[in-house]
């Protein structure tokens, strides 16, 4: 049967978010001749409709439904109804993101093996490893179009870059470069080469970042095999007696609430909204909420240790112009305990626009301090600090009763303190980036507090063990057989590498399982 | 509602003597508030032309740009200007000038050395009406296109065909 299914159509898989994991894995099944509903709670903006402004922009796409927070972490006090950065809308956060494409290192597999015990970490090794992971990683690396892998080349540097190069090679760092980006330095499937706009946060006019705002989801959409429902939030997974889901309740483009039966559900909302639609889908038979007899759904949330380091020269820069993040210091990334905490962090080049800037440089600062910083702009080069941070058990997504979104559910409440060991590679990293842009000649630096969140993990972990995660290597939840994860929460640990790579890699492999397991009867 | 001093043909000297108080950079005349080398000017309906012209100097003091004029600082704080917000800010310039007058000088426009009036605004930093009027200048001063030339911020590049031809790795002090 060719889209768009029936309501009453039990043969469709349905994903629930349709960014880096779900779109991505709906097209896959697409591909392969499985049957998709895919239900997105935000609307359709393409190239031509994003706006080279940063607040329209994020007026445009961010998700800014209710969500409240806890914890010591800054972003509870500065930003308390804002914990992430994420985006509403179809294709997702691959709409905002900047492209940054890395692989974990071997031994990021294995945290728990290679770090040991780490007083109040509850780390744990993901089940699988990077021999396991590196075919999907070439499918994802060839998807995407990463520069820099698969003989395409790298992006050229633009100014930004060129200060922290320098700063970088005078420290005597070796891996630097403009990174490996999912920006293409050549037309690439169908897709211009990047035009060094610089607005790649709110979405490439070009084209040139992949998002699967315009090439997974079109490219299923056009194989009759996937629809994808667009201002449709679900409220609810709903299951039968004998405990496999049957489908999902959401809210229609009309405010209706629809029943959309299922053979198979992936949830894939981010890690906020994934674990708390299975805590809003409890029922008398999961009264914790569906999948989550380790009780450990929306624990160990992790979020990266990060910061940024901006600096201000003599002699203008003009930071903004060109790629956003093409640029990275690889020499942090190691794990050496010598430097008094476990993993590693890299360094990447970062520009915000004035505007955010003002927002973001040092959330509630005021007086001359501050606006001496932003009288430099022109002359300020910046770079993002992105590293390992340890899973807690009480850094943790709930659901706060008190306050309901406008359906009328429990929202999320994002609870977060940084691990003594984020501290301590927070501040390594603010000495180093600081050493970076004081070598090329630095007037003043600003280590700046990280940002909401932009990378979201960890709130349904994959695990070996039932007891101490949410969900098996393929994504699928230990208690439901019909029940998968299929976006940043299934994360067991987090590496020191941007996420999404892996998230793609990951919902690549779990297409391929999935329609092996369908086509087995197992499903 | 702006209007400027030019056209109404009024002196800066005749502005003072009408001024209830007098700032840095601002004098009050009746009905409307307007830089003293009259390169702006502004109405209000809601709130006092006082309390405008104090809301203003506010906005300086908290986000100091000495090389921004006043009519960024008007356009950032003149939405307050209107009758559901005219009493939470009368109420908290009323404080401000309190504050002022604790210590000693008439109002907080007549504090002439900056640090001072930094001295009182530190002192209710954590009120709401200062964290409002802090806020709201987060956007409403840095979020102006007009003003994002004065910092060399250059905006949307899409319809100029981004800066693969202009400039984006122009850097040449290295
Ligand atoms: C500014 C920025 C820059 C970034 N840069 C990079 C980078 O350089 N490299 C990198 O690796 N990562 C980067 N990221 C992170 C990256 O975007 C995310 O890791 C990735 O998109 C997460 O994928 P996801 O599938 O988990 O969630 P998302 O991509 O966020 O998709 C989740 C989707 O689910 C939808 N949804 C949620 N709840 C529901 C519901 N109940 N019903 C229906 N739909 C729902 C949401 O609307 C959303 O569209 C960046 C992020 C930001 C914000
Ligand atoms: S800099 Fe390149 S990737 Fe970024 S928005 Fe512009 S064209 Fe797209």
């Amino acid at each position: 049967m060719a889209a768009p299914f029936d309501l009453n159509d039990d043969s469709v898989v349905v994903v629930i978010g349709t960014g880096a994991g779900g779109g991505v894995l709906a097209n896959e099944l697409a591909q392969k001749g499985v049957s998709v509903v895919a239900l997105e709670a935000g609307g359709r903006y393409l190239p031509e409709d994003y706006i080279n402004d940063e607040w329209d922009s994020f007026g445009q796409l961010a998700w800014v439904d209710p969500r409240t927070t806890s914890g010591d972490w800054r972003v509870a006090k500065d930003f308390s109804g804002l914990p992430a950065w994420i985006v509403k809308a179809v294709g997702g956060t691959t709409i905002h993101w900047a492209g940054a494409s890395l692989r974990f290192q071997e031994h990021e597999w294995k945290a728990a093996t290679t770090y040991g015990n780490v007083q109040g970490a509850n780390l744990l090794d993901w089940p699988i490893d990077g021999a396991e992971m590196d075919p999907w990683y070439t499918k994802a690396e060839d998807k995407l179009g990463v520069t820099r892998t698969g003989g395409r080349d790298g992006l050229p540097g633009n100014n930004n870059f060129k200060v922290f190069e320098a700063g970088a090679k005078k420290l005597g760092y070796k891996e630097v470069h403009t990174g490996r980006m999912a920006i293409n330095s050549a037309e690439y499937d169908d897709r211009l080469s990047c035009q060094q706009t610089g607005f790649c946060f709110q979405g490439c006019k070009w084209g040139a970042k992949w998002s699967a705002a315009y090439t997974d989801i079109p490219r299923g959409e056009a194989t009759g095999n996937l629809e994808v429902r667009e201002k449709a939030h679900v409220a609810r997974i709903v299951h039968n007696d004998k405990g496999k889901v049957t489908g999902v309740e959401y809210f229609d483009a009309d405010g209706k609430l629809q029943m959309q039966k299922a053979r198979v559900v992936c949830v894939a909302g981010n890690s906020f909204e994934s674990p708390r639609l299975l805590l809003n889908s409890a029922s008398s038979m999961f009264p914790d909420g569906l999948a989550n007899s380790s009780g450990q759904v929306g624990r160990n949330y992790m979020r990266h240790m990060t910061g940024s380091v901006y600096a201000v020269f003599d002699k203008p820069v003009k930071m903004w112009r060109g790629t956003t993040m093409a640029g990275i210091i690889q020499d942090e990334a190691r794990h050496d305990p010598s430097r008094g905490f476990v993993g590693g962090y890299e360094l990447e080049t970062l520009a915000l626009g004035l505007p955010f800037m003002a927002a973001f440089l040092d959330p509630g600062a005021w007086g001359r301090e501050f606006t001496t910083a932003l009288d430099m702009y022109e002359n300020m080069a910046g770079m993002w600090i992105v590293g390992e941070d340890m899973p807690q058990e009480t850094n943790r997504v709930t659901l706060n009763h008190d306050v309901k979104d406008k359906w009328g559910l429990p929202v999320a409440n994002v609870n977060f303190s940084d691990h003594p060991n984020d501290i301590a590679m927070r501040n390594h990293a603010y000495e180093r980036g600081t050493a970076v842009y004081e070598a090329v000649g630095a007037t003043r630096t600003f280590p700046t507090p990280p940002y909401p969140s932009t990378h979201n993990l960890g709130t349904n972990r994959m695990s070996e063990n039932p007891r101490d995660g949410v969900v098996n290597k393929w994504g699928r939840t230990h208690d439901i057989a019909n029940l998968y994860i299929s976006d940043g929460s299934q994360f067991t640990t987090g590496a020191a590498e941007n996420p999404t790579l892996t998230i793609v890699a990951l919902a690549i492999r779990q297409a391929d399982h999935l329609a092996k397991e369908m086509a087995a009867g197992n499903l | 509602m702006t209007t400027t001093i030019r056209e109404r043909k009024l002196t800066r000297r005749e502005l003072l003597k009408s001024s209830v108080a007098a700032g840095a950079t601002l004098v009050v005349g009746a009905g409307f508030v307007a830089a003293s080398d009259a390169a702006w000017a502004t109405e209000t309906t809601a709130i006092k032309p006082e309390t405008m012209a104090t809301l203003i100097q506010m906005a300086r003091d908290i986000y100091p740009h000495d090389h921004v004029g006043d009519e960024y600082y008007v356009a950032a704080v003149k939405g307050y200007d209107t009758a559901d917000k005219a009493e939470m800010i009368e109420a908290g310039i009323a404080a401000l000038n309190a504050a002022a007058q604790g210590k000693g000088f008439a109002s907080y426009l007549a504090m002439g050395w900056e640090r001072d009036r930094v001295d009182v605004l530190r002192a209710m930093e954590n009120s709401a009406f200062f964290q409002t009027v802090r806020g709201g200048l987060v956007t409403g001063l840095y979020n102006q296109k007009a003003v994002w030339p004065l910092f060399g911020y250059e905006g949307e590049s899409y319809s100029k065909g981004g800066y693969i031809n202009r400039g984006f790795d122009d850097i040449n002090w290295l």
